[in-house]
């Protein structure tokens, strides 16, 4: 494609205009209750009225609040908890006033308290077209970048943004970008890492499957700056929408030319492919990655060597997480100022974040970084149904630890959630009211990290058993202080000697909640030693009798 | 005459406060090895691709908060190791009774007893007992082969005898299957070892096992010693270099 026709496209789809537009979320949350029905029968609707030409009916990405599914955008109006049968009315109301009993307020802190970057076309474009995307200012980015900007400046403006790796260990992501540019030689990957595994997050797979072009673009844009020619998706299998969404989108691409030889008529090629994941927690892991990708047992290896210099195939190669690469076109087409004006100081730009919990509205949202954590919280979370008290909440799921009331006037930025103990993670928000015990939340967590540790290094495979099987005694009140001091070793030992960062922060919830909450631990122990102490009392007091057998 | 140029550098660096001289690229352990001081290792056998699974050979580095794999870390100018430390020490013998603690290591029955690396670390770090609470599985034994056997139950994950199959006989009869816990050593595609189209026999994985759960049938307790002559030229073997 060359950079006119691109521009000729934009126009022509922006001048597809419609008189009226129905957006119904086809993400898979609301799939999951009809959403794809409902669409199909609001666009019978239209068609039995016949008034196609007037009314768009189109499928869109997430709008946030998951809890009130399956959202309709009907022009200004937005709809919740919308079914099938709503759908002659929804129709019928566009020419006059909205339907009050299914409207959602939009001017609740859950919407207005959001800053969209990553998400700014979410609930706008419909994913699977490609006309739609690029009316919305699609591939831009990209035009700019490799027409008139060099690699180099392009590293440049995303250091300048301050942007920091969004997977969870937030390590800049311009510095990690020059080392890949600097490492040597012709052949060089780039990777986006969709493995996103952790309980009760689903902000990758909403990103995937409601803007997979914006993914392309930043993975184009990473491999034009770091000398890349090819790109890798790796998304875990378990998200088929995501699947499919991707490769809808890389054909459309393909087509357009917007990927592949000599993009916008300039020396510069890049093509991606997809592959899946087999369902494995630690290929999460940029090094198990990158063997998966090979064909290989997904296992970690030691690093140094890191993927930078030694990666996908032993070439140089580049990974970052979904969000980050969605990060980059705003970042170019508004500039790192822009960017960096958002945020605290060393944390820039938003952060999405998976609602879960014991939270009135679950869901995605996206808010500036620094934020305070009582404001997610109370404000757009809502705050604790059921008249309960809040108690903690499980940033970064099984790698990260929880955080409690006191703490809740904490800003959500890297450096505040590891000073409490936590870390930003991928983006999980478990929230948990009074009724959640401490010591079984961590045995929740260290059971999914015993599952999925690949048994390489003794002590993940060993460590998260052990650590499991003492928490399990201490939950189910058969625990003793010893159980409680041998825990605490163990999670002191396979922090500092695990192989990889599943190892490494597999004792994270044990620790934060012990930090936090021991109390419950003792009283778990307590009340196992009040209890067999009358049970050691009641055996003695019966008498076993023994025959003598001649 | 042009200077002789040689991409390999000296380096100096500094083991257990030792003054040690190298050559770039080579890791810490066969530096320490060179010099006499000893790390303890499970999982590595040089000639094998580093594997840096069993975490025995952690070593401090100084000004590094985090604790490094001397088998998987190169070595760098001015580097200060200390390779045995109260911490250290306590990490290896915690990993060596995780060892006991995953699977059914009874070394009065075990046709290794004596002969048996998994038992000398265990001597070595002084363990009298394991503190954590025992897995007991049920692990099977496949007596399927002519004259190899493989025991599940003293099978400690090393995966020598997975890397010696593949690397130097250039079978690939074995490799790994499940994860966490629940790996288990296989043969091709999970059949009985005595089935396997592809294992040539050679006998190389009994003799790498650190343990009793690659042997030779028909040995009683204690009688199993590994033949280990052949180790050392392990590197000369390779068809692939290193």
């Amino acid at each position: 494609m060359k950079p006119e026709e691109l521009m000729t496209m934009m126009e022509k789809a922006r001048a597809d205009t419609f008189e009226h537009e129905l957006r119904v979320c086809t993400e898979s949350g609301c799939m999951s209750l009809q959403s794809d029905v409902l669409q199909k029968a609001l666009s019978d609707e239209v068609k039995r009225r016949g008034i196609s030409d007037k009314v768009c009916v189109k499928g869109v990405g997430c709008m946030g609040l998951c809890c009130n599914g399956p959202l309709v955008k009907a022009d200004k109006a937005m709809y919740q908890f919308v079914k099938p049968e709503h759908a002659p009315a929804i129709v019928e109301a566009l020419a006059t006033q909205p339907i009050k009993e299914l409207l959602c307020d939009t001017q609740q802190p859950f919407f207005t308290r959001q800053k969209l970057v990553v998400r700014e076309h979410f609930g706008i474009v419909d994913p699977e077209n490609l006309m739609d995307c690029i009316a919305h200012g699609a591939y831009q980015a990209l035009l700019k970048t490799v027409t008139t900007m060099t690699p180099p400046q392009v590293i440049q403006e995303i250091s300048d943004s301050g942007l920091r790796g969004r997977g969870g260990a937030g390590f800049p992501t311009g510095l990690k970008w020059a080392t890949v540019s600097k490492a040597g030689g012709t052949t060089k990957y780039v990777i986006c890492n969709g493995d996103e595994g952790d309980p009760g997050a689903f902000m990758d797979r909403s990103v995937m499957e409601g803007d997979p072009h914006r993914v392309l673009e930043g993975m184009a844009i990473a491999a034009y700056a770091v000398g890349a020619e090819n790109g890798v998706i790796y998304v875990r299998a378990e998200y088929p929408l995501a699947v499919k969404r991707l490769t809808k989108a890389i054909n459309l691409a393909r087509r357009h030319e917007l990927i592949g030889h000599n993009i916008f008529g300039t020396k510069f090629s890049f093509n991606v492919e997809l592959r899946l994941g087999a369902g494995a927690f630690v290929c999460g892991e940029e090094t198990a990655l990158i063997a998966s990708v090979e064909g290989k047992r997904g296992v970690p290896r030691p690093r140094p060597p890191y993927p930078a210099n030694y990666g996908l195939f032993g070439y140089p190669t580049l990974i970052n997480n979904v969000e980050t690469y969605a990060n980059i076109a705003p970042i170019i087409n508004k500039g790192a100022a822009w960017f960096a004006q958002i945020g605290t100081e060393k944390s820039k730009g938003t952060k999405i974040f998976a609602l879960t919990g014991k939270i009135k509205n679950t869901g995605l949202i996206e808010v500036p970084m620094g934020i305070a954590l009582r404001d997610i919280i109370y404000d757009i979370a809502g705050g604790i149904p059921d008249g309960k008290a809040f108690k903690a909440v499980q940033t970064g799921g099984p790698s990260g630890g929880c955080i409690p009331a006191d703490l809740l006037d904490i800003t959500v930025d890297y450096e505040s959630l590891a000073k409490a103990g936590s870390i930003m993670g991928s983006g999980g928000m478990i929230v948990m009211d009074e009724t959640s015990n401490m010591a079984d939340v961590a045995r929740f967590f260290m059971e999914f990290c015993m599952t999925e540790s690949c048994g390489k290094c003794i002590p993940c495979r060993v460590g998260t058993y052990e650590m499991h099987e003492l928490l399990d005694r201490i939950c189910e009140k058969r625990g003793t202080p010893e159980d409680l001091q041998l825990l605490k070793d163990l999670c002191d030992m396979v922090k500092q000697t695990s192989l990889c960062g599943l190892g490494q922060s597999a004792p994270n919830p044990v620790l934060s909640t012990l930090r936090y909450f021991e109390q419950e631990y003792q009283n778990l122990i307590a009340e196992a030693q009040a209890a067999r102490g009358q049970t050691t009392h009641a055996d003695t007091s019966e008498h076993i009798e023994l025959e003598v057998l001649p | 005459m042009s200077a002789v140029t040689s991409t390999t550098q000296s380096i100096t660096l500094t083991i257990d406060d030792k003054a040690i001289s190298c050559r770039s690229g080579e890791t810490i352990l066969q530096v320490a090895r060179e010099n006499n001081i000893d790390i303890p290792t499970l999982c590595y056998l040089e000639g094998l691709t580093v594997w840096g699974g069993c975490r025995l050979c952690m070593v401090e580095i100084a000004a590094s908060p985090k604790l490094h794999a001397a088998c998987a870390t190169e070595c760098t100018e001015g580097m200060t190791v200390r390779t045995t430390s109260p911490r250290l020490k306590q990490y290896r013998k915690m990993i060596v009774e995780m060892l006991f603690a995953e699977r059914n290591h009874v070394c009065s029955v075990c046709v290794s007893n004596g002969h048996c690396e998994l038992q000398n670390m265990a001597t070595k770090l002084e363990i009298d007992h394991v503190r954590f609470p025992y897995r007991f599985p049920h692990l099977a034994v496949d007596n399927s082969h002519d004259y190899m056997r493989l025991d599940h139950n003293r099978c400690i994950l090393c995966l020598r005898c997975v890397r010696v199959c593949g690397e130097i006989e250039g079978a690939h009869t074995k490799d790994v299957k499940g994860r966490g816990v629940l790996s288990a050593i296989i043969h091709d595609l999970d059949e009985p070892w005595g089935d396997s189209q592809t294992c040539t026999g050679c006998g190389k994985c009994v003799n790498v096992c650190p343990t009793g759960a690659l042997t030779h049938r028909g040995t009683a307790v204690g009688e199993m010693t590994k033949k280990t002559e052949f180790l050392p030229y392990l590197t000369l073997m390779r068809e692939v270099k290193l």
